[in-house]
Formats: C-alpha cells, sequence, structure tokens
C-alpha cells in the first residue's frame, strides 16, 4: 500500500462542546523510541502503528523507490520468524494489518482487539532490528511492486500526469520523485541497496510508536517498554535541509497519454506548517483550500461546476503536514464543449478573486463551522486519530499541533486568507500541467489470442 | 488489561500459532432497536455513547437493478437528490448543511440506493440537518437546467471509466455472467442509456421507489430512543407511504464457459473470472464465507494470494470473492498482471480456486480462518460509521434482529465438510465466465 502525501483535509471543528479533546499520554525509551498513546474506550479495539521517520523524500537519484521496496520487504521475515509468518501470526489473532509509505515516512500497523496488542508490539520490535533480507523472497516481491507500480501509475493517466507534473514544478525538491520510485530505480534496486537502506533507518529513536483504543496508557508503555526496550539506538544521519529553490516563473507541461478525458492540474509553491515563518499563514492557506473546495458550498462546487458549469469535477487541496514545504493544488476536468485551457481560466480566476477580495464572513464562519464538526466526527476512528498523530508526529511537528488545529483554524480572519493568498497563490510560483488524451480503442476484441498471453510455465 | 496471568496465558497461546481461541461477549454486540412506524416504515436504531454526533441512513429498494430499460436511472436520480428540494437550490442546501457541519451523502448501487446523513447532536444543528435530509428526500426538484448538467456530468463519468483497464473488465464480467438480467448493466448506466433519460422518467422513478414501504430508516448515534423516534417520523413524513417493489428475478446461470478478451493499450492486463456465487441470508452463506477467506478473502495470507504473489510474484493485488446480492450475486476471482503472463497468472489462480473445491480446507486453514474472523469481529462494530453500516445492512436486508449476535457463532459451527460441500455445489467452474482486458498496442 502506498499513499501520496497523507490528506488532512479541513473537515475538522472546533470542539463541540460536549466533546473532550482526548488526552495524548506520551513516553519515551532510553532508546530514544517514542510512544504516544491516546484512549478511545468506545470498543474494546485497537490500533497499534509503527512510524520510521523515513519516506520517498530521504531518496536519491537512481535508488528512488527504496523505502517502498523496503516496506514489502517487512513482511518477508526475520531471524525468529520466517517470510510470511508476520501475517499469519496477525491473522491468527484476529487482526487487520497493513502498511504504507509516503514522502517523509514508512508505517506499519495493525488493528486488534485490545487484548492482543502485546502481538503487536513483539512482531514489530523484532523487524524494527532483526530483519532477515533474503534474495529469493526479494527477487519476488520486486515483482511484487512493479506490478504494482504498473496497476497504479503506468495504465493510470491521471496518476502518470500527477508524476511528471511533480516532477516539473519541484526543482529540487526531492519531492519531485515518485514515492513508488521512477521504473528504471526500481528495477534496479539491489539487496544490498535495501540492506544499507535498512540498517541506515529502522531503529527505535527513528520511530514512533502510535496506540489508539480501548487501553490504559501506563500498561501499554509497560508493554512496549517490555518489547522495544532491549533494541539498539542508532547513529542516523543528520538531516539535510533540502529547501526548493524559489521558482522563478510560470511553469507548463503537457503529458499526452493515452485517455478518454483531458484534465488539469496546477500548483503553487507554499510553505507547510513546519517550514513556514509565521503559523498564520499556514492555517490561512489551509482556510483557503477550504473556501475553493471545502463542500458543496465551497466555490468550485458552486461557481465552476453548477453556476458557469465550465468544470465536471473541481478541487484544491493543500497539506499542512509535511516535513518540506510543498504545493497548493488546483486540479479539475472541464465539461464537454470546454476546454482545458477555459477551465484553467476560470480557476486562475478565482485564485485572483481570493487575493483581490476578501472572503465574506459566511464563507469564514461555514468552513469554521465544517471544520469543527469534522473534528467530531473523526474521533469516531481510532485508525484516523492514530494517523493523524503519527503523520504530525513524523514530519517533526508535534502531535500537539493535531490538537491545535481546531483552533488556529478558528482564529483565522478573512484579512489573514486574502495576505496568504497574496504571498503565495502567485503567478511566478505556478505550474500548469494539461492531461492531452491519445485516442484508447472503443472495446476493440482482442485480434489474437497472442495478444494477451503467451507467457511460459514456470 | 494486561494483568500478569492474562499476558502468561496470552502468550502461551499465540506460541503455538492457530490454536487460538476467542470468546466475544456478547456485550461487545450492540442493542438494535426496531420498531415499525404507524404508516408502515421499518425503522432500526442504535444508542451509542461517547461522541456528539449521530449517524442516519435511509435506504431504498431503488438501485440499479430497478433501472429497466433505463440504465442509469436510479444513479441520475440518486444524484439529483441534493441539486435543488423544496424551496431551496444547491447553494442553499449546502449552505444549511455546511453552516452546521453536517455531512449529507447520496448514492447508487444495483441493489439499493441510499441517502446518508452525519450530524451533531446539538438540537439546533441537529434539527438543520434533519428539515434538510427530509426536503432533499422526498421533494427534490429535478429541474430541467440541473438535470442537463448532472446528466452530462454523468456522462463524462461513463466515458471516463473507459480509460481505466479494471473498470471495463469489472463491466465486461457482469454483462457476460447476468445477461439480460438487472444486475447486468452498471449501476451508472451506458452512454447510450443515459442520454435518453428524461426528466420525467426521474420524477416517476422517484415517486415510485423513495417511499416508506419500500425502505428502511437506521439511526446510530447518541440520541435517546425518543428523538429516535421523532427523528424517524420526520425523514419519512412527506414521502408517500407506497409498497415495497415485488422481488427482483432470480438470475439464470450461464450455461457454457465464455472467454472475452479485449485488447487495450494498458501494461497490466485486468483479469476476472466468476460464476454464480450467493445471495444475501443464503443458507450456504457461512460455509461460503468462511471458506473463501481461506482461499482468497483474507488479504496476504490466503490461497490465492499466497500462489500467485507471494510463490511468483505475478502480481500486487490476486483475491476471490462473493458479492451477496438480493438474489444471486458473484462469485468473482480478480488480479492484474503484466501482459506477457495474464495466462499463467490466470491458470495459477483457477488452478487454486479448483483445488480449493476439490480438497476443501485443511483443519489448519479453517481453524485460521475462523479465528481471523472471530477474533477480529470486534473491528467490524468499533466506530458509529461501521455500526451504522452493519445495522443498514440487517435492515434492508431483512436479516434477523440477533444477526450480529449470533455471527460468531455460526462462523465457529462451519465444519471442513461444510465448506466442501458448498463450494461443490455452488461454485461451478464449467461455467466460468473469464475477461481479459489488456495486452493492446499503444
Amino acid at each position: 500500500m502506498l499513499i501520496r502525501g497523507l490528506r488532512i483535509i479541513l473537515l475538522a471543528a472546533p470542539l463541540s462542546l460536549q466533546a473532550a479533546e482526548p488526552q495524548v499520554h506520551e513516553y519515551q525509551l532510553d532508546n530514544g523510541l517514542k510512544i504516544l498513546v491516546q484512549e478511545d474506550h468506545r470498543a474494546p479495539a485497537v490500533v497499534s502503528q509503527v512510524w520510521y521517520k523515513v519516506g520517498a523524500s530521504n531518496e536519491y537519484g537512481g535508488i528512488t523507490g527504496i523505502s517502498h521496496m523496503l516496506e514489502h520487504m517487512m513482511f518477508k521475515g526475520t531471524q525468529k520468524h520466517p517470510p510470511g509468518e508476520f501475517s499469519r501470526i496477525i491473522a491468527a489473532n484476529g487482526g487487520r494489518e497493513n502498511a504504507f509509505t509516503g514522502q517523509d515516512y514508512t508505517a506499519y500497523f495493525q488493528m486488534l482487539e485490545k487484548t492482543r496488542l502485546p502481538v503487536s508490539f513483539e512482531l514489530e520490535a523484532d523487524r524494527m532490528r532483526n530483519l532477515k533480507l533474503i534474495e529469493a523472497e526479494f527477487a519476488k516481491e520486486h515483482q511484487v511492486v512493479l506490478e504494482e507500480r504498473r496497476l497504479r501509475t503506468d495504465d493510470q493517466p491521471r496518476a502518470k500526469m500527477q508524476e511528471h507534473f511533480e516532477s516539473v514544478a519541484y526543482s529540487n525538491s526531492p519531492y519531485q520523485n515518485p514515492v513508488v520510485g521512477w521504473p528504471d530505480d526500481v528495477a534496479g534496486l539491489t539487496l544490498d541497496d535495501l540492506k544499507s537502506w535498512y540498517s541506515l533507518w529502522y531503529a527505535p529513536n527513528n520511530a514512533t510508536l502510535v496506540v489508539v483504543g480501548d487501553v490504559n496508557p501506563d500498561e501499554v508503555f509497560k508493554q512496549a517498554k517490555k518489547f522495544f526496550g532491549p533494541l539498539k539506538r542508532s547513529a542516523l544521519p543528520a538531516p539535510k535541509r533540502q529547501g526548493e529553490v524559489e521558482q522563478l516563473g510560470l511553469r507548463r507541461l503537457t503529458v499526452k497519454v493515452p485517455a478518454k478525458l483531458p484534465n488539469l492540474v496546477m500548483g503553487y509553491k507554499t510553505p507547510t506548517l513546519k517550514t513556514v515563518t509565521d503559523e498564520t499563514e499556514a492555517y490561512a492557506l489551509e482556510v483557503a483550500a477550504g473556501i475553493l473546495d471545502g463542500g458543496n458550498s465551497a466555490r468550485f462546487s458552486s461557481r465552476l461546476v453548477r453556476g458557469q458549469q465550465i468544470a465536471a469535477a473541481a478541487g484544491a487541496g493543500y497539506d499542512l503536514y509535511s516535513r518540506l514545504s510543498n504545493l497548493f493544488t488546483l486540479e479539475g476536468t472541464p465539461v464537454q464543449g470546454k476546454s482545458v485551457s477555459e477551465l484553467e481560466a476560470a480557476m486562475l480566476d478565482e485564485v485572483r478573486r481570493l487575493r483581490d477580495e476578501p472572503i465574506t464572513a459566511e464563507e469564514l464562519q461555514r468552513v469554521k463551522a465544517q471544520v469543527s464538526a469534522s473534528h467530531v466526527y473523526q474521533l469516531d476512528s481510532i485508525m484516523y486519530q492514530a494517523m493523524q498523530i503519527g503523520t504530525a508526529e513524523t514530519v517533526g511537528l508535534s502531535w500537539k499541533k493535531v490538537q491545535e488545529y481546531v483552533d488556529k483554524v478558528n482564529a483565522v480572519t478573512a484579512e489573514q486568507v486574502q495576505a496568504a493568498a497574496r504571498n503565495y497563490l502567485i503567478d511566478d510560483h505556478l505550474t500548469i500541467a494539461h492531461l492531452e488524451p491519445l485516442p484508447l480503442p472503443e472495446g476493440a476484441p482482442a485480434p489474437e489470442d497472442a495478444a494477451i498471453g503467451g507467457g511460459h510455465v514456470r | 488489561m494486561f494483568a500478569k496471568s492474562l499476558m502468561n496465558k496470552l502468550k502461551a497461546a499465540w506460541l503455538p500459532l492457530f490454536l487460538l481461541t476467542f470468546s466475544v461477549t456478547a456485550a461487545a454486540v450492540p442493542d438494535i432497536q426496531h420498531w415499525t412506524t404507524a404508516r408502515g416504515g421499518r425503522v432500526y436504531f442504535v444508542a451509542t455513547e461517547g461522541l456528539p454526533l449521530v449517524d442516519v441512513r435511509v435506504v431504498f429498494d431503488a438501485g440499479s437493478a430497478r433501472d429497466g430499460e433505463k440504465f442509469g436511472l436510479a444513479n441520475l436520480t440518486s444524484g439529483m437528490l441534493d441539486t435543488g428540494a423544496g424551496d431551496w437550490d444547491a447553494d442553499v442546501i449546502a449552505q444549511r448543511l455546511e453552516n452546521v457541519g453536517a455531512l449529507l451523502g447520496a448514492g447508487a448501487g444495483r441493489d439499493s440506493a441510499y441517502i446518508t446523513l452525519r450530524s451533531l447532536t446539538h438540537p439546533d444543528k441537529l434539527a438543520v440537518a434533519m428539515a434538510t435530509a427530509r426536503t432533499v428526500l422526498a421533494h427534490p426538484r429535478f429541474e430541467a437546467k440541473d438535470f442537463e448538467r448532472e446528466k452530462s456530468r454523468a456522462l463524462l463519468g461513463i466515458q471516463q471509466k473507459g480509460e481505466d483497464p479494471g473498470e471495463i473488465a469489472e463491466i465486461a464480467f457482469m454483462n457476460a455472467l447476468y445477461g439480460n438480467h438487472p444486475y447486468a448493466h452498471p449501476a451508472d448506466g451506458l452512454k447510450e442509456t443515459v442520454e435518453k433519460l428524461s426528466r420525467d422518467d426521474l420524477v416517476d422513478f422517484h415517486k415510485r421507489t423513495y417511499t416508506v414501504k419500500n425502505g428502511v430508516v437506521v439511526i446510530v448515534g447518541d440520541v435517546k430512543r425518543a428523538e429516535a423516534e421523532s427523528m424517524a417520523e420526520q425523514l419519512l413524513a412527506d414521502l408517500p407511504e407506497g409498497e415495497a417493489l415485488a422481488p427482483l428475478p432470480e438470475p439464470v446461470a450461464r450455461q457454457s464457459p465464455e472467454t472475452l478478451k479485449t485488447a487495450y493499450p494498458s501494461e497490466q492486463t485486468h483479469i476476472y473470472a466468476g460464476v454464480s456465487g450467493m445471495k444475501v441470508n443464503d443458507p450456504d452463506y457461512f460455509p461460503l464465507y468462511v471458506g473463501n477467506h481461506t482461499l482468497g478473502g483474507s488479504g496476504l495470507v490466503s490461497r490465492i494470494m499466497e500462489e500467485v504473489r507471494e510463490k511468483r510474484g505475478f502480481a500486487y493485488s490476486a483475491y476471490s470473492h462473493f458479492v451477496p446480492m438480493r438474489v444471486m450475486g458473484p462469485f468473482m476471482v480478480g488480479l492484474q498482471t503484466k501482459n506477457a503472463q495474464a495466462q499463467e497468472a490466470l491458470q495459477v489462480a483457477l488452478k487454486t480456486v479448483q483445488d480449493f473445491i476439490d480438497n476443501g480446507p485443511t483443519e489448519k486453514e479453517l481453524e485460521a480462518a475462523k479465528q481471523n474472523i472471530v477474533g477480529g469481529f470486534v473491528l467490524r462494530l468499533d466506530s458509529n460509521q461501521k455500526l451504522t453500516a452493519e445495522v443498514a445492512n440487517i435492515g434492508f436486508l431483512n436479516r434477523p434482529l440477533d444477526y450480529l449476535n449470533t455471527f460468531t457463532q455460526k462462523v465457529q459451527a462451519v465444519t471442513r465438510e461444510d465448506v466442501k460441500r458448498a463450494f461443490r455445489t455452488r461454485v461451478d467452474m464449467t461455467k466460468l465466465q473469464t475477461i481479459l482486458v489488456g495486452g493492446g498496442t499503444r
């Protein structure tokens, strides 16, 4: 599984007076492992996640995709447990598991009935330091990952376009590389590459354990200490700054792929909560995204989809929680009879309005109401709560930022939104991509059997 | 909870893998209250605590299986509900909901159409959300200008599926399996049929299917029984009483195996292969469900995943599943692999299925499947949202109210012989419908 930049979209809300903000209990082991526990006693369930501070943005040319490849190999056995046993033990304990890699993290999780939590700890502690990377297992999993790339990117016109878009939008930021890696890089990965990557990054002092559910925090800490406590810490590489150079003018690209519909993606260089000087600006950008795309009453739906009827779909996104500066993105599909260029002009016009006019009090209030309500809704999912805590912590913000979110958004003013739009949503820092569809067959039958298959039986 | 004695028990239990047993206490299962309103509306309610929110779902027998010849009718009707209702246009509806932070959704599948409402329980906010939902349900305007816009958006959506080999394959699979049955066409319809839809079609469809007796109301959240009763009354107040629609016809199973290959310029070939499977409330539900958990329903540890992915590296995703529907739903095997090895991967998957039909699961596999299903049962009910989905199924599908209470017992009771018998009698591989999409040149 692979997640491209987790989007914690707006839609949380200020604490309704009736819902108390859940407490996060923070602990740290001597070996540096941070443990964050949040209680939720509504059901006898627990989610346990181990977050490593390594992802695609730590990779360099030639080995892109290695974090994701290693994520797959983490299920392939240790000295103690043979390949596949991790999953069998979790399954036998009634658990569900998965893992995901992003630009800033690699994370592993299990959802379990609450008494099974130590099963997860035993196994995660084991593979944190004792992974056994075996050539035969790698050879097969390598093929699986190449299939994953074909499935998720190569045969998906929009995903392919996104990949090209990001590689052009960023000059030097590692976010220019896809999480899954470039095809030749992924194909060229070796077992030795993986061994080095594992020994470089997988250590308790580069990880955070997040537990949310029907648990007692001190008991969780005791169990965590028992299993993770004996692990050795590592000397971690000193972090590199990797700051994106300033963009000096508008960039455009065209992506021609077989597809049925054209598409538009645009992005402005923006700071994140982690990289911004004045946090208010980041929260103001978050509100700006909500004004454009925070629901069916927001400007894109109201004006572009319904009013002007120029967009069949239109969206805006901003990710507060990432380690490096990223993009405020706009995406859309024009309706039949309108061109991508016309849609582009209409969307840019909406951005211009954000710069030129203050948003109305009603709109601002509506975004805040949604943020407040959504915060309560998110508390319904222990998985989501753990994801938020894990993301914030792993990108170098504290989990406390998650708790501040609603209040900070509620403090944003119309003037601040306008100021942030003027500072950051500017043409010189914009990249625009058009997807230009190449013709596709209209469901023609395969000319002959050989068109598909023809592989040899092993 | 990690008292020493319990920990010792746990450790002892998980060393010998596959020997764990679980007992899920009845306390973990919510108390579902059910009543029928004066006008014949069926209501299902669960009171939950801890968060000031409530989830509402109203489900109608108004899915695409009720389209008749007008494929896409149910879907477009559902999609237009919130684009204008009563005195309000789409903007006003959206503003009313978003002002109070409420989320309203609507959708249609083959068997049903639904609206969902999620709101804070704060009385003023809930009142606005409920009044909006009530009007959207009963008084959609289907205005001409909105109709034309939503129809062209629906058509673009259909067109876009044509750039996804997985979607193309799935549509072809259902078509191959169901022929003339109302499950055969995709819920969002076909270009030719959607183009012909008229506003009057939607008005008529809504009048016939969005009725008190053709749906159920589900309420799950931090509200009292009396509040739930008045919420249900309110939601149904403006709907006609109507009648439950007559049951769908049973599909006629295909009589011979067919393979359909479609050239498509993709790196991978998408494969679906399957036969007639089971329906909801099927007498063989438990043996088929538990059996398929071992065969292809449990992710990395299932046999199909083991053979296709873990042993051979052929695919990222490979699985089998039954889709229980109101009349016979499909059993299907799915995978995607690079074009050159499509046949080989398909043969591996099919051989795995055949072996399973011939021999069933081993005792160890059956035990492991039960442990996973029973031990993970709480995870199906650990949020208001998941609970709402489970209760909506119980209500809409007329499952017994103690369905969740008896679920794990019924899983535990399944034997190897049950699984073997059920797979042999129900999964007839001599009538396999196989779809391959891919392998075309760019």
